[in-house]
């Protein structure tokens, strides 16, 4: 087997637009993850003991189960239930519940870490539920979440390849598509590797850099 | 200045009746009463867990209450008239009830991303929806008056305990609350920043008619800054009365024991 250069250049249109989708998928994952984990904060902070215990419940099962199989129920199992969802739709929506789970986590830590006497301080100064989150608690909540949830992100970059199983044309799926119709695998499987990897470490240096402006979660 | 003697020819400002406290199954505050009018200064003393500092909390409604009643400045606090009855009151009207309010905490509770300025402005804006410009210039008095002027720019973790606590009381200020709840104000401080903050007290008593209600271990301020004093064990009161009376005759043994003890561990009263 011999590296070739030629291959390289000829398959790279079609690797490249698989890294659009591959960032597309990650970027409005993770926006959905952060929508979807304030939503699960907010309801298990629900002094309704139904809501907050029944939306407790699913976080654990989704984050209790793997992304793969929530992917397939997604794309393949809900359209018997009438629901078809387009390959890159069922792809965000299952990276965003999944990593929503985390983020919501993320988000409760910050929150508690704040201490008691800031929320007694608010109230004392009488400012309403709505201005004490606003001015008090998120300010002094946000930053020191900002390099755990970097690294979901991260994370959640490195596990788009699991969209080739419900055939979203990201980067893993581009790849394996060419191999298949070309029968070489060594070019287009090892550029994959090297694009993930120049991602990540571009990635991980914006991550240090975060965490350096922000502060390690305690 | 109104003394204990007083009362009943004023309307009180604040009228706890019989109020009961549970944390689980302890009973914290057990049919508590007791009336404060207009002005007065009051300070709260008794042994650590006797329910002081929950009474405090609960006037600032950091706490709620699990029977009994109260009534702040003419309005019941915790509850509402509704066809004739009293039910327990909603958010808003707590929130009504708090502007006639304020707290300054043992731990001061600054808001640590916020500058000296913005801590003392913030609620002013947001609450009373003053203009920034109106805001801070009542911020600026507020901060001279004790004492913090040059350190408006200043944020809360570059300032010394004193300094933090003396920020915490004209953040208090700033909202012109008629009843101010001090809670030890002064115990987590440097033995050598205590009298820089008990100086803004007794200005503050001096100068305002404001009510004031303080829990203190510091017994020769608790006489100096009281109109009358209430001694608390058991969360209820044992004993209340003149400084003079509290302090030089106490009459039930409890309060005599405390004070005792209180001069062994060596203060001057
Ligand atoms: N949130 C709470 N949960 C359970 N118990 C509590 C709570 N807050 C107060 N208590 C209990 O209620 C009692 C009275 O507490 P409080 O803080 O009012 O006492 P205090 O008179 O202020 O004492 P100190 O002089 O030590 O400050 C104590 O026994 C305390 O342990
Ligand atoms: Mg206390």
């Amino acid at each position: 087997m011999e590296w070739d250069w030629e291959f390289v250049w000829e398959i790279m249109p079609m690797l490249l637009a698989g890294v659009r989708i591959t960032i597309l998928a990650t970027i409005l994952g993770s926006a959905l993850a952060a929508v979807v984990g304030l939503v699960i904060v907010i309801a298990r902070r629900s002094a309704n003991r139904a809501v907050s215990r029944t939306v407790g419940f699913l976080a654990e099962f989704i984050r209790g189960t793997p992304l793969l199989v929530q992917l397939y129920f997604i794309f393949y199992v809900l359209p018997d239930i009438g629901i078809l969802l387009p390959p890159l739709l069922a792809g965000v929506i299952g990276l965003g519940l999944h990593y929503g789970t985390y983020t919501a986590e993320v988000y409760r830590a910050g929150i508690e870490n704040l201490p008691r006497g800031q929320w007694e301080a608010a109230k004392a100064c009488n400012l309403t539920p709505v201005q004490t989150w606003i001015h008090v608690v998120m300010p002094q909540a946000i930053p020191p979440m900002i390099p755990a949830l970097a690294n979901y992100f991260i994370a959640m970059f490195k596990e788009t390849p699991l969209l080739s199983a419900i055939t979203v044309l990201e980067l893993m799926n581009q790849a394996k598509s060419v191999a298949n119709s070309s029968y070489r695998y060594i070019e287009p499987i090892t550029l994959v590797g090297v694009f993930f990897l120049v991602i990540s470490l571009i990635s991980v240096i914006g991550l240090r850099w975060l965490e350096k402006r922000f502060g390690r979660v305690a | 200045m109104v003394l204990a003697g007083e009362i009943g020819v004023v309307q009180p400002i604040i009228k706890v009746d019989r109020i009961s406290k549970n944390f689980g199954a302890f009973q914290c505050l057990n049919e508590l009463s007791f009336e404060v009018a207009p002005g007065e200064k009051i300070a709260l003393i008794g042994p650590s867990g006797s329910g002081k500092t929950t009474i405090l909390r609960i006037l600032m409604t950091l706490e709620t209450i699990n029977s009994g009643h109260i009534e702040v400045d003419g309005d019941q606090l915790y509850h509402v008239e509704r066809n004739g009855q009293l039910v327990a009151a909603d958010e808003a009207h707590l929130h009504r009830m708090r502007q006639k309010i304020g707290m300054v905490f043992q731990l001061f509770n600054l808001f640590p991303h916020k500058s000296v300025l913005d801590n003392v402005t913030l609620a002013p804006i947001l609450t009373k929806k003053m203009k920034r410009a109106d805001a801070e210039r009542r911020g600026m008095e507020l901060l001279d008056m004790v004492g913090m002027a040059d350190k408006a720019k200043a944020m809360p973790a570059q300032l010394s305990g004193g300094q933090k606590q003396r920020v915490a009381i004209a953040r208090a200020l700033a909202l012109s609350p008629k009843i101010m709840l001090f809670d030890e104000v002064t115990s987590a401080l440097d033995p050598e920043l205590v009298e820089e903050v008990l100086n803004v007290m007794r200005k503050l008593a001096a100068e305002t008619d404001m009510t004031m209600l303080l829990v203190t271990h510091e017994m020769s301020f608790a006489n100096d800054f009281a109109d009358r004093i209430l001694f608390f064990d058991g969360g209820r009161i044992v004993e209340e009365g003149k400084p003079g009376e509290i302090f030089r005759h106490p009459k039930q043994e409890r309060t005599q024991a405390f004070l005792k003890k209180i001069i062994a561990a060596g203060q001057r009263i």
